[in-house]
Parts: structure tokens; C-alpha cells; sequence
């Protein structure tokens, strides 16, 4: 063993004493209830539950519906985010600064009360369909509330810093001179673009896609506020379950079916970008 | 030294400045490159180099100044319509794309056709001895392939100019040599225009037709590399390349110079001048016994340099000298060590 093994074998010992106390409280928070539900979901040793969810067109539709949501909120934010992100990596360090703060902030806003605050703007009433009026864009307002386009928007600017934050680091992280060096070499700006700086960020846009999906299948606020019951996303579905109809099974199956969805998302993501970056 | 006119000049740059706020970059810098040299520049860090080079590369926008290749202004063409190949300080390679895409990325750009690409791509490894590496990516190959994939790269498309940023400054010395050879060799058989950035003095004084010495944003002196070594045009040339040992004085007599020890030495070249001069001695021009302009002194430092013995002589309180020569003194020897008049060059207006 050399000495720097051993120095590398001591920091992994203190690590795994360092990490005892968070594996302890995620054990207890976090896998014994999920046990526990899964425990339920298959009471008294029968798989009805599991048969309804998956057999039912209802269901079997909201299933559908919640994947549809969250590619289309995904592809929403990575639209929308790479540039702001792409912007704020190859700006000055003031703005830089300036634009991290933008993202950050409504991190230390509730998501319900952004929720609401959504609520308020995307009205028949609201700020929204009042400019668009004032400015003659439009005669009558915009059905922006209770339905799918506000449930997007809702989810969109919640899941945004998401996406902006990996792709923003994987930007940082690509060598100015690369680019330089494309463009010296015959390439014209947006040919360097696809050809250097966007292949070197894939790895940030497979995260934050990953995370932005991933989430976006677990929503439940935003779809409940914004969708005004005319959106259900399986999240929605179990929370009916359980506080209208007290039908712990079902509701268990369907957090089983939902996180084995989530699982599979990931991996396939995670499958897609290595590889992409292969 | 005014930078001489080059006829049949390839590269021009005419007055170009550039401030980053109150840093000046480059302060009106001129000079000319002829078809096929090789000019080095030579300079300290934070001498202005690389931004001189990224304004011909195109990089930089000039604050003043037009910069001309093959007698078109370039100044206001985008880098990727110029035309110059550029080997960057730490090679710059898409680690993304294996050594085969890398080299063929400019000839892809320039819309060549793919089965051209294909023949030119292994040119291009065979100029740069890297037969067989086409699939590998950049990180797995070792510092000096690297190197030359950014040598094959920048050349591959026929560039009208070449462009160096201290490729070898992050090789060891036994590969800095080498390649050095290498890059020459290939300079030589494309005949290519080349730009070659260094801080290496030794470097510049190998490879260059010519040097152009810089320093603060300006060139101080630009000249073939026996003129810049022997005849410096001032005293932060002199000492910037190799060893010297600068005498302070003043002009006493057409051929006197009274040091300001006051020693009376013996020079050519004065042309009649008067006033206060520094006169360059190079450490192989000073010799032991030497039958002219005597120093007496005490050897306090002497080295071994497998070539040559290099002594240092204290001649006086503070001044001491450097002689280099075949002959083993020890340390505390007493010894007389002078020079021959031919051998000084003399620098005008010195403090
Ligand atoms: N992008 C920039 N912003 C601000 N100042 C800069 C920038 N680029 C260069 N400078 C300044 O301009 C001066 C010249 O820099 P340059 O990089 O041309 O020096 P150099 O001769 O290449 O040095 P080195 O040998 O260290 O590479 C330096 O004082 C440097 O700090
Ligand atoms: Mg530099």
C-alpha cells in the first residue's frame, strides 16, 4: 500500500462515518414510509391494485398524460433555459452574478405561493390578458387559467433553474479557446456553436433533462392550482385516492407504477446521453 | 532599429493598438513578414504577444492599425474567413473529436469533399509523423502527439499564414527540442509564412529568419538573430537575450571610452559620437589575460557548464563580470580578464 492509497483509503473511511447521519434520516424519512406504502399496495398479498392502475383506460390515460407533460415541460425549459443559460456563461462576471441571482431567487419563493401569484397573472382578469388587451394584441382575453397551457406555464418557470443551472456550468466548463479555435479554423459562429459548444454541454443538458422530467412526473401543486381539475397528472390521482376515496392500495400501486416510471426515465436518459457523448 | 521595409512583404501590420481599460496591450505596433519567413516574437510575459497574434488571427479587434496578408486588408474579415492556421498555447483540440476529426474539421468547413478529406487528413498525419492515431482522442495521447495534431490541423488547408502561441512552452526540453526541429522542418517545406511566439530566447535564436523583440506593447527591436545578439539596439534587448555584461561611460576620444569606475577602455564604433554610452560585452568576448581593456579582479563564482567554464569576476565594489571561456579557474583566484575593441558593441544614450 502506498502512502497515497492510504491517504485515499482514510478519506473514504471518513466519509462513510461523515455520511452516517444523512443515510440514517433519509432511511427514516424517506425509505420506511415508501416501504410502508409499497407494504399497502399489496394488502393482504394480492395484486388487484396493481391490476386496476394498469388495466383501467382512466388511468391508463393519466399515465399517458402525466409523460406528456413532462416531455413537453422538458423540451419548454430546455428551449428556454440553454440560451439564458448559454448568455449568462459567456457574459462578464457581473452579469454572470446578476443572472444567477434571477434564477436563484424564486428558489426561496414557495412554489405555492408562485402558484397563486400564477394564478393572479393568467386570469381573465389577470396581468397577463390585461397588458395583451391594452396593448390591442388581442380583443378577448386568453384562456390561460384551468386548463393545460397554464399548468405548463406554472411548471415551466418552477422547473426552469433546473435545467439553466447544469447547462450554465457545462458551458462555463468549455474552453473559450475551443471556440476560437473552430472559428480560426473556417467555422462561422453558429458552426461552432453545433460543432463544439454543443456537443461539449451535453453532458449538463442530460442533467438538467434528467431532472427536469423526473420532476416534472411528481408535480402535484402546480397541476392542481392551474389546471383547475381539468389536468390530472398521476400525483393528482394518488392525492384523490387517498383524501376523497381513503384507498391506501390503490394509492400505493399507483406511488409504485409512478416511481418505477421515474426510474425507468432516468435510466433511459441516462442510457441516451452516454451514449450521445460516446 | 526601425523594422526594415520587407519587399514582397506576405503579413503587414501597420500601427495596431489595443488597450484592455487602462492596460495597454499593444501600443502602435508595426511590422512587416515576407513570403515564407519565419519571425519570431520574442518577450516577457505580458509583453503584448498573444495579443498581437489574436489580432491577426482575427480574435481581437484592433483599437488603431490595419493589419494586410497577400496585400488585402483583413482587419474587417471575420476570423473564419481569413484563412490562417493557428496553433494556440495549449493546443486548443476538440477533446470531443478523435485525432482523424480533428485535423479534418478546417477542411469539413471549408466544404471539401469527403473522399479529398479522407486522402488530405492522412497527409496530414504522415507530415506530422502520426500514422495510425487517427481514431484516438486528444486525451489519449501523450503532450508532444498533441502538439503535432495542432501542427497537422493548423496546416491541413493550406493556410496563407501560420500562426504559433508558445506551442512548446508545457514540453520538457529533450521534446521542446525536437519538435522545435520539426515544426521548422515542416515550415520549411510548406513554406509557409509563419508567426512563431516564444519567451524562450534560445528558442528564437534557433528557428527565426528574424526576431522581433517586444516589450510594454511595443517591438523594441526587430532584426536576423546574429544582429539582434550582436547588435542590440538598447540595453533591455541586450539583456534580454543571453548573458552581458554592460559598461557605463562616457565618450572621452574617438576610440575612448572613460567608465565611470575610471577605467579608460578601448572601443570601435563610436563614429566621433559624445555623451554617455553603455558598451555590451558578451561572456565569450571576455577573455582571461586579454592584451586590451584590462580588469584585474577576484573570481567569486565559478561554474561548469559541460562546454565551457562561465566565471564570475569581481572587478570593483558592485561591478562584477561574466566570462565564459575554456579555461578552469578556481574561486578566489586572482586573475586579469579584458576584452578585444572590436568586441564591444556600443548602445547610445544609455542613463
Ligand atoms: N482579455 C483581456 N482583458 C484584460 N487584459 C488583458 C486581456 N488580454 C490581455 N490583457 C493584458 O494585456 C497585456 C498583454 O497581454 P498578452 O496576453 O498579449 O501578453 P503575452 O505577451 O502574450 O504574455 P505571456 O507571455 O504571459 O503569454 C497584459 O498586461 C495582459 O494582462
Ligand atoms: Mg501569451
Amino acid at each position: 500500500m502506498t502512502p497515497a492509497d492510504r491517504v485515499r483509503r482514510r478519506a473514504v473511511g471518513s466519509a462513510i462515518v461523515l455520511s452516517v447521519p444523512a443515510v440514517l434520516l433519509l432511511l427514516a424519512l424517506f425509505a420506511v414510509p415508501l416501504l410502508r406504502l409499497l407494504a399497502l399496495s399489496v394488502e393482504g398479498g394480492s395484486l388487484v391494485a396493481y391490476q386496476r392502475a394498469l388495466t383501467n383506460e382512466l388511468y391508463l390515460r393519466v399515465i399517458f398524460e402525466t409523460f406528456k407533460i413532462a416531455a413537453v415541460v422538458t423540451l419548454l425549459t430546455l428551449a428556454l433555459g440553454y440560451p439564458v443559460a448559454y448568455v449568462m456563461a459567456t457574459s462578464g462576471r457581473v452579469w454572470q452574478l446578476v443572472g444567477i441571482a434571477f434564477v436563484l431567487l424564486p428558489f426561496w419563493t414557495s412554489i405555492l405561493v408562485r402558484t397563486y401569484a400564477w394564478m393572479v397573472m393568467l386570469g381573465r382578469n389577470g396581468v397577463v390578458n390585461r397588458t395583451l388587451i391594452g396593448w390591442g394584441v388581442i380583443d378577448s382575453p386568453l384562456p390561460l387559467l384551468n386548463n393545460l397551457a397554464g399548468v405548463l406555464i406554472g411548471m415551466v418557470h418552477v422547473l426552469l433553474p433546473y435545467m439553466i443551472l447544469p447547462v450554465f456550468n457545462a458551458v462555463k466548463k468549455v474552453d473559450p479557446n475551443l471556440v476560437l479555435a473552430a472559428e480560426g479554423l473556417g467555422a462561422p459562429r453558429w458552426r461552432a456553436f453545433l460543432r463544439v459548444t454543443l456537443p461539449l454541454t451535453m453532458n449538463g443538458v442530460a442533467a438538467g433533462v434528467t431532472l427536469v422530467f423526473t420532476l416534472s412526473l411528481g408535480f402535484f401543486i402546480t397541476p392542481a392550482l392551474l389546471g383547475g381539475g381539468r389536468v390530472v397528472m398521476i400525483a393528482n390521482l394518488i392525492e384523490e385516492q387517498v383524501r376523497e376515496l381513503l384507498n391506501w392500495a390503490f394509492a400505493g400501486a399507483l406511488s409504485a407504477i409512478l416511481l418505477a416510471l421515474t426510474l425507468a426515465a432516468f435510466w433511459g436518459i441516462s442510457r441516451i446521453a452516454r451514449t450521445r457523448s460516446a | 532599429m526601425a523594422a526594415q521595409e520587407v519587399r514582397d512583404a506576405d503579413l503587414r501590420v501597420d500601427g495596431v493598438a489595443k488597450r484592455y481599460g487602462a492596460v495597454v496591450a499593444l501600443g502602435g505596433v508595426s511590422l512587416s513578414v515576407a513570403a515564407g519567413e519565419f519571425l519570431t516574437i520574442l518577450g516577457p510575459s505580458g509583453s503584448g504577444k498573444t495579443t498581437l497574434l489574436k489580432v491577426v488571427a482575427g480574435f481581437e479587434f484592433p483599437d488603431a492599425g490595419r493589419v494586410t496578408v497577400g496585400g488585402a486588408d483583413i482587419t474587417d474579415v471575420s476570423p473564419a474567413k481569413r484563412n490562417i492556421g493557428m496553433v494556440f498555447q495549449n493546443y486548443a483540440l476538440f477533446p470531443h473529436m478523435s485525432v482523424a476529426r480533428n485535423i479534418a474539421f478546417p477542411l469539413q468547413m471549408r466544404g471539401v469533399p469527403k473522399s479529398e478529406i479522407d486522402r488530405r487528413v492522412i497527409q496530414a498525419m504522415a507530415l506530422v509523423e502520426l500514422q495510425g492515431y487517427g481514431e484516438r482522442l486528444p486525451s489519449q495521447l501523450s503532450g508532444g502527439q498533441q502538439q503535432r495534431v495542432a501542427l497537422a490541423r493548423a496546416v491541413v488547408f493550406d493556410p496563407t499564414l501560420l500562426l504559433l502561441d508558445e506551442p512548446f512552452g508545457a514540453l520538457d526540453r529533450k521534446l521542446r527540442e525536437s519538435m522545435q526541429l520539426e515544426v521548422r522542418r515542416l515550415q520549411r517545406r510548406l513554406g509557409l509564412t509563419t508567426v512563431f511566439i516564444t519567451h524562450d530566447q534560445e528558442e528564437a535564436l534557433v528557428l527565426s529568419d528574424r526576431i522581433a523583440v517586444m516589450d510594454g506593447g511595443a517591438i523594441r527591436q526587430i532584426g536576423a538573430p546574429d544582429e539582434i545578439y550582436d547588435r542590440p539596439a538598447d540595453d533591455f534587448v541586450a539583456q534580454f537575450i543571453g548573458e552581458s555584461n554592460l559598461l557605463v561611460g562616457e565618450i572621452a576620444a574617438p576610440d575612448r571610452v572613460v567608465l565611470d569606475g575610471g577605467t579608460s577602455v578601448t572601443v570601435r564604433g563610436l563614429d566621433g559620437g559624445h555623451g554617455r554610452v553603455r558598451l555590451l560585452v558578451r561572456p565569450e568576448k571576455m577573455a582571461i589575460d586579454s592584451a586590451t581593456n584590462r580588469f584585474t579582479g577576484t573570481i567569486v563564482e565559478a561554474v561548469y557548464l559541460g562546454e565551457a567554464h562561465k566565471l564570475r569576476v569581481k572587478v570593483a565594489e558592485g561591478v562584477e563580470l561574466l566570462v565564459r571561456g575554456h579555461r578552469a579557474v578556481p574561486t578566489g583566484a586572482r586573475v586579469t580578464v579584458g576584452f578585444a575593441p572590436e568586441d564591444a558593441h556600443v548602445i547610445r544614450g544609455a542613463g
